[in-house]
């Protein structure tokens, strides 16, 4: 199978202002809770990383995707099919690392944040700390053990949404039972 | 290399573009919705302590949404005036919100036979609910609370303080149930109604 760029599969669209309302809505009862921006911050990547270890599943039945040879072709997966087929967004994947096991994905549009604004007292809540915790837990299902993190993020004056996605280990397969029982 | 449009992050956000065409309207898939809420639900079934409460955390979610989005709707219609009857407001709600959210009109708007306070917007096959299925120890939890917030959200924002709830109503017919959002207007809504009720007869 030749590879090069795959049409993306379409699923079920809703409105994607529902989803930005919702999301803001949820990271406001957050806030509300925990009052520590620090805990909200991880709360918001943890239940990124619950959602990423089912999406995985859903991507890899409706996209057909093969096995990934590497880290590199992960992360091009991740950027040019799996954004685009759950967020309608794309990614590019840029600053490669001399060894390969770092890459940065650019977002210019994040569905996520589309009518918000950070106050100043906010600077150090990590609104959209969603998806990293997304990818980390997707990844990390087809055994590739990555750490997530937002290094740009436009709700904070940058000029593009940044994540930094690096490659912590690469993990054998892991059997869910025990031979000798 | 195709021509770089500026984000409209990149603008300050009283200047970023509202999509004004129904067309024009951004979706994101319904798979990343329904992540989104089965996400919130576990969220909020740690942190409350029984049904009741975990029914409030999505209302309080819900009602923010809603007040947000009658001024988005609000702002698509062009609508100059405001609505100060309940049944074009309910009307409003049942034919314009409902395609908004989920794309198609509710299936049925009644007004209770007990009390003329309340009023049931019913729809056969909520969206949200679609991937949800109820285990026997929650069997009175309803999905569509969300909704409810989202409804009572908007009613409050438009000036109509009312009580929301969602319940299922089982349907011969079907296997599945029927959300039913129960809408139940406060006195000052209704004496205001009566009021303009009075001033068109007379």
């Amino acid at each position: 199978m030749p590879p090069g760029p795959r049409p993306v599969p379409q699923l079920e669209q809703i409105n994607a202002e529902i989803f930005t309302l919702t999301y803001g809505s949820i990271v406001r009862q957050l806030i509300a809770d925990f009052e520590d921006l620090d805990e909200v911050n991880k709360q918001l990547e943890k239940m990124g990383y619950n959602i990423g270890v089912r999406l995985v599943d859903e991507f890899l039945a409706k996209s057909k995707q093969g096995r990934c040879s590497s880290f590199r072709e992960a992360a091009e997966v991740v950027a040019r099919q799996a954004l685009p087929m759950f967020l309608n967004v794309s990614a590019a994947v840029t600053n490669w690392s001399a060894d390969g096991t770092e890459c940065s994905l650019v977002l210019t549009d994040n569905p996520l944040a589309d009518f918000v604004e950070l106050p100043d007292e906010y600077r150090s809540l990590r609104y959209s700390n969603l998806l990293p915790g997304v990818i980390r837990g997707g990844l990390e299902m087809v055994n590739m053990e990555v750490d997530c993190r937002f290094v740009q993020d436009m709700l904070k004056g940058a000029d593009c949404y940044e994540l930094r996605l690096r490659l912590k280990e690469h993990k054998d397969e892991q059997y869910p039972f025990k031979d000798d029982d | 290399m195709s021509r770089a449009v500026p984000s409209k992050h990149a603008l300050n956000i009283i200047d970023r573009p509202i999509a004004r065409n129904k067309l024009d309207i951004p979706t994101v898939s319904l798979s990343a919705f329904a992540y989104l809420f089965s996400e919130l639900i576990s969220y909020a079934m740690d942190r409350a302590a029984s049904i009741t409460e975990l029914e409030d955390r999505l209302d309080r979610v819900g009602y923010d949404v809603g007040c947000r989005m009658l001024e988005l709707l609000s702002y698509r219609e062009k609508a100059t005036r405001r609505k100060p009857e309940i049944l074009d407001m309910l009307k409003h709600i049942h034919s314009a919100a409902w395609p908004y959210m989920f794309g198609k009109t509710a299936d049925d708007l009644q007004q209770a036979n007990a009390a003329d306070d309340e009023y049931m917007i019913s729809d056969n096959d909520l969206l949200l609910g679609r991937f949800i299925s109820i285990p026997k120890s929650y069997s009175s939890f309803v999905p569509g609370s969300l909704v409810a917030g989202i409804v009572r959200g908007m009613l409050d924002s438009a000036g109509f303080p009312a009580r929301v709830s969602a319940h299922f109503v089982e349907q011969p017919s079907s296997s599945k149930p029927t959300t039913t959002i129960l809408i139940k207007f406060d006195a000052s809504v209704m004496q205001r109604q009566a009021a303009l009720d009075a001033a068109k007869r007379g």
